[in-house]
């Protein structure tokens, strides 16, 4: 399994952009040319364009943008990691148990999570983080709130099929309790999709969650969110535009990873369903 | 009779769906910990004032009174008056949609006119140059964030070349309103300044909002055409000696049409979604910027308005791509 | 007479990921003008594989073809290129095996006959582009006509509908007019009655072996009905596992049987006051196939030499079978016991 990912190009590109991603958010305090820039100022080196010592320029504080990137990565993914969790937490029971049991509260389960994807993610997204007060915690509540229905309409589906599968029927005809057939039979059997929209719902999380810092949801400042280093950037443009680069590649690269990962997964677990789309959006 | 139903089924759907966007909205419009009645009276209003809009707005009643009331408001056409602009929500909304879709249909057929056509030709060359070179364009195009691509464009093509405007829907003077579409009303008008003007104003929002659904598309045409040309029609077509041509440009792309089409609905809102941030960017005057401006001032029943509109809008796309769907395909829609 | 169709020596397979599928191996078949000839195997012996390759479909860059030609008509299949595209549907058509498949779902019938009227009607002039409306009506009475022939009710009206509004027996009712329409020599019709009903199997073999034999139209037919081959043919070729085993006329082939594995195959169906017996063993993969004769891993006369040595086409007259021990009429007694 992990050979045969190796040996798919794109899953193999993307697991190493996350890694790489990973990498540095743990050692970003090292790696990071000029660790004290992420919380201090030094107003006099403000908007200094790249240079051998400032990679990426500095910004309006003037703080070295590539350290406070380097620091982004580890609020981005703190955040994307928890929220995504959470909608899967709270996305795969509610799947599982509507998929499971064919009754009215079946139904009802599944058309509340119709009524969450009856508009925009990223408006329902915006709407919650604004009620709640900007914060990096209601920012992960609102992604949660906004995206489990994903999960749910998924594990739902895959499991309506599993449940008139030869196994599970004769699992329960051996009077196996509920729970059991789902923790054991039908789980195991739908976890590929589910692996596989995780990490292409991750590209799409980090996307929402840019555009909340970008207008101004997110953690305030100056927490380098990349979203919202990007909105701080639009008023030096065009003088300073080396500001927005490297937040905007942060993000590019980090969302490919999960992309082409997902991507690369699916073809490798699924070989039924041949590269479709893997759309981050949504 | 399959179209009655598909009709019939998918109205079925509008209220309860708006009805439960509705209590969303509702119920976070009312945790929020920002008094709106304070908000509406103004920062120099007095306690009894506040108290007195906060009667006249129906703040002090239960919540499930103030819903049944807001419900039976929406019900007559009423969504209420935003706390900023001060005119009736559905004013606001009306003048500001015609902005969003002429933005929506340019993209979407920016998408349309480049994605198909990419996709058939990466389907028909599988694994060539071309349909990986395109596959890295796709995947690229889904991962980057809009907000950010539009600065770029702007960065790029207004402040350094010069050749196309920062933001705005139009210079000067609009033409006259016949249909709300501003390329529309200009062709109307025959007045090449304001023509021109109004479609220099829409390339880059609508470059950066057609990216991501061009990238789906792409994806989806190709694997449509790849899905026709491994059937056992085209076999039987090779086997007994149609033109190669005929056979792609006919029958292939057909399927791979229809296979497309099912999934504008998605594709619609991956446009809607983008809307909302390219809107902002471009400080394009349709009702995706009115939304996000009015959700940072907390004008609620303008935020509610909206999303009850964005769900009806997308309850009719969807009804329109089942219709679509079944006249393309004479089985009938699935 | 010449014969219309002569595959010699062929060898051929696919590459795939676990290396070369030998798929055919010493194939030879021969099609006379007029007539019908069954080609008899079981599923995978690389049946539809020959019907490719004869039809010059064979999947490009997958297909390797090792030896031996394929000659349709004077025109050398394996390596005509474009020119095997104009031979398609016109000298040589084709009956599909799945008649519901092979129909696109998303245009008329009409709409798909007419497409293959305007480019292989025998009326259209080689090398035009320009369909007047002339010749279109011309074929169009002509598409009519056939409809009829196969035994198709108010066929003008059949036109208008989607294939999905059609049965399976109508279906490869239509499949067989189109096979015939544009006057082909030869007709491969790939197990056309697999997918059907019992019941509409006779009839549809009915309908092909009548509109054949009156316009003179030769078919190779390919099967694993003996039955099938019995009611329609004039002429039996058995190939198994990619291999010729057995070519001989109808009655002296299910009379008289040379091959020891067509014996075993007629002794497997079920007849009158005796139980059918089955053949031991299964088919080879294609991946690593017996040397020597492929059947020697399952024959019961199989000796040192058919596991070295591959067997020739011989025998009497137009009877021949690929066997170093062919079961010849005095020994018949010998392998019953």
């Amino acid at each position: 399994m992990l050979r045969r990912l190796a040996r798919d190009r794109a899953a193999f590109l993307g697991g190493l952009l996350i890694l790489g991603l990973m990498l540095v958010a743990i050692f970003a305090p090292i790696l990071a040319p000029y660790p004290d820039d992420v919380w201090q100022f030094h107003t006099p080196n403000r908007l200094l364009p790249p240079g051998p010592e400032r990679l990426f320029g500095t910004d309006r504080m003037g703080s070295d943008v590539f350290s406070r990137m380097l620091f982004g990565a580890r609020i981005t993914l703190t955040l994307s990691f928890i929220a995504v969790g959470s909608a899967v937490l709270i996305g795969v029971p509610i799947g599982l148990v509507a998929g499971y049991w064919d009754t009215w509260f079946s139904e009802l389960l599944m058309r509340v999570a119709e009524i969450f994807l009856a508009v925009p993610q990223i408006v329902l997204a915006i709407a919650i983080a604004q009620t709640l007060g900007p914060s990096i915690e209601n920012v992960i509540l609102a992604l949660s709130i906004t995206y489990w229905p994903f999960w749910a309409r998924l594990v739902y589906a895959q499991t309506r099929s599993m449940r008139n599968e030869v196994f599970v029927e004769s699992a329960i005809a051996l009077g196996a309790k509920p729970w059991r057939v789902m923790l054991l039979h039908i789980l195991p059997n739908i976890a590929s999709p589910i692996i596989v929209r995780t990490s292409i719902g991750m590209g799409a999380t980090i996307l929402t969650a840019a555009t909340l810092g970008f207008l101004g949801l997110g953690a305030p400042p100056p927490t380098p969110e990349w979203g919202r280093m990007i909105a701080e950037s639009r008023e030096y443009l065009p003088e300073a535009w080396w500001y927005a680069m490297a937040p905007g590649l942060a993000i590019f690269l980090t969302v490919l990873g999960f992309n082409l990962f997902g991507d690369g997964l699916r073809d490798i677990l699924d070989p039924r369903t041949r590269r479709s789309v893997g759309g981050g959006r949504g | 009779m399959v179209w009655l139903n598909i009709i019939l089924n998918r109205l079925a759907w509008l209220v309860p769906t708006l009805l439960g966007l509705l209590l969303i909205v509702f119920l976070l419009s009312r945790v929020v910990p920002i008094d709106p009645a304070r908000l509406a009276a103004g920062d120099n209003a007095s306690p009894a004032q506040v108290e007195a809009v906060r009667q006249q707005l129906g703040f002090d009643r239960p919540l499930p009174v103030q819903f049944l009331r807001y419900v039976g408001d929406v019900a007559r056409g009423d969504f209420g008056t935003s706390l900023f602009t001060q005119q009736p929500i559905v004013d606001d909304l009306a003048a500001r949609l015609p902005a969003t879709l002429e933005l929506t249909i340019v993209a979407i057929l920016l998408a349309a006119g480049i994605g198909i056509p990419l996709g058939v030709v990466c389907g028909l060359h599988r694994n060539s140059w071309i349909d990986h070179s395109l596959r890295i364009v796709t995947v690229s195009g889904l991962a980057v964030a809009s907000f950010w691509l539009a600065m770029q464009f702007q960065f790029l093509f207004s402040m350094k070349l010069g050749w196309l405007p920062l933001s705005g829907r139009i210079e000067g003077f609009p033409p006259e309103e016949v249909t709300g579409l501003v390329i529309i009303d200009a062709l109307i008008e025959g007045d090449g300044e304001i023509i021109g003007s109004a479609l220099s104003h829409i390339v880059l929002p609508a470059i950066t909002l057609a990216l991501p659904a061009a990238a789906t598309v792409v994806r989806f045409t190709r694997n449509g055409v790849l899905g026709a040309i491994g059937s056992a029609s085209v076999a039987y077509q090779t086997a007994m000696g149609y033109p190669r041509r005929l056979i792609v440009w006919k029958y292939v792309l057909r399927q791979a049409i229809s296979a497309t089409v099912t999934q504008l609905g998605l594709i619609f809102g991956i446009l809607l979604a983008g809307a909302v941030v390219v809107e902002t960017v471009f400080d394009w005057p349709g009702i995706g910027a009115y939304a996000v401006r009015s959700i940072l001032q907390s004008d609620y029943n303008a935020v509610m308005g909206f999303t009850l509109w964005t769900g009806a809008i997308f309850v009719l796309i969807n009804l329109l791509v089942d219709l679509l769907q079944a006249a393309i395909d004479p089985r009938g829609a699935r | 007479m010449a014969d219309i169709l002569t595959v010699e020596n062929l060898a051929l397979g696919f590459r795939t990921e676990g290396g070369l599928a030998r798929v055919l191996d010493c194939v030879n078949l021969t099609v006379r003008p007029g007539e019908i000839v069954s080609l008899v195997g079981e599923s995978g012996c690389g049946k539809s594989t020959l019907a490719s390759a004869i039809l010059g479909t064979l999947p490009r860059g997958l297909a390797v073809v090792g030896q031996g030609s394929v000659t349709l008509d004077g025109a050398d299949m394996l390596r005509a290129g474009a020119a095997a595209g104009k031979v398609r549907g016109r000298t040589v058509t084709f009956v599909p095996q799945d008649p519901f498949a092979s129909f696109n779902p998303l245009f008329r019938v009409g709409t798909q006959i007419m497409d293959l009227m305007r480019w292989k009607s025998p009326r259209r002039r080689e090398g035009s582009w320009f369909y007047s409306p002339r010749r279109r009506r011309a074929d169009r009475e002509a598409v009519i006509a056939m409809l009829e022939a196969v035994q198709l009710p108010q066929p003008a009206r059949l036109l208008q509908k989607y294939p999905h509004e059609l049965s399976g027996g109508q279906r490869q009712r239509l499949m067989i007019a189109m096979a015939l329409l544009p006057e082909p020599r030869l007709i491969i019709a790939d197990e056309p009655t697999t997918a059907l009903d019992v019941t509409v199997q006779a009839q549809i073999l009915g309908v092909l072996r009548r509109l054949a034999v009156q316009r003179g139209v030769a078919v190779l037919f390919t099967t694993h009905d003996l039955g099938a081959a019995w009611e329609i043919c004039d002429r039996v070729t058995v190939m198994y596992a990619g291999q010729t085993a057995e070519i001989a006329p109808r009655d002296s082939f299910f009379t008289a049987p040379h091959h020891p594995y067509t014996r075993l195959l007629l002794r497997s169906l079920p007849e009158e006051g005796r139980d059918p017996v089955g053949i031991p063993g299964s088919v080879p993969s294609p991946l690593s196939p017996p040397l020597g004769c492929r059947f020697h891993p399952r024959c019961p006369r199989a000796d040192a030499r058919c596991q070295a040595e591959r067997p020739v086409l011989r025998g009497e007259a137009d009877h021949l079978a690929a066997c170093h021990h062919p079961v010849l009429a005095a020994q018949e007694a010998r392998l019953d016991a």
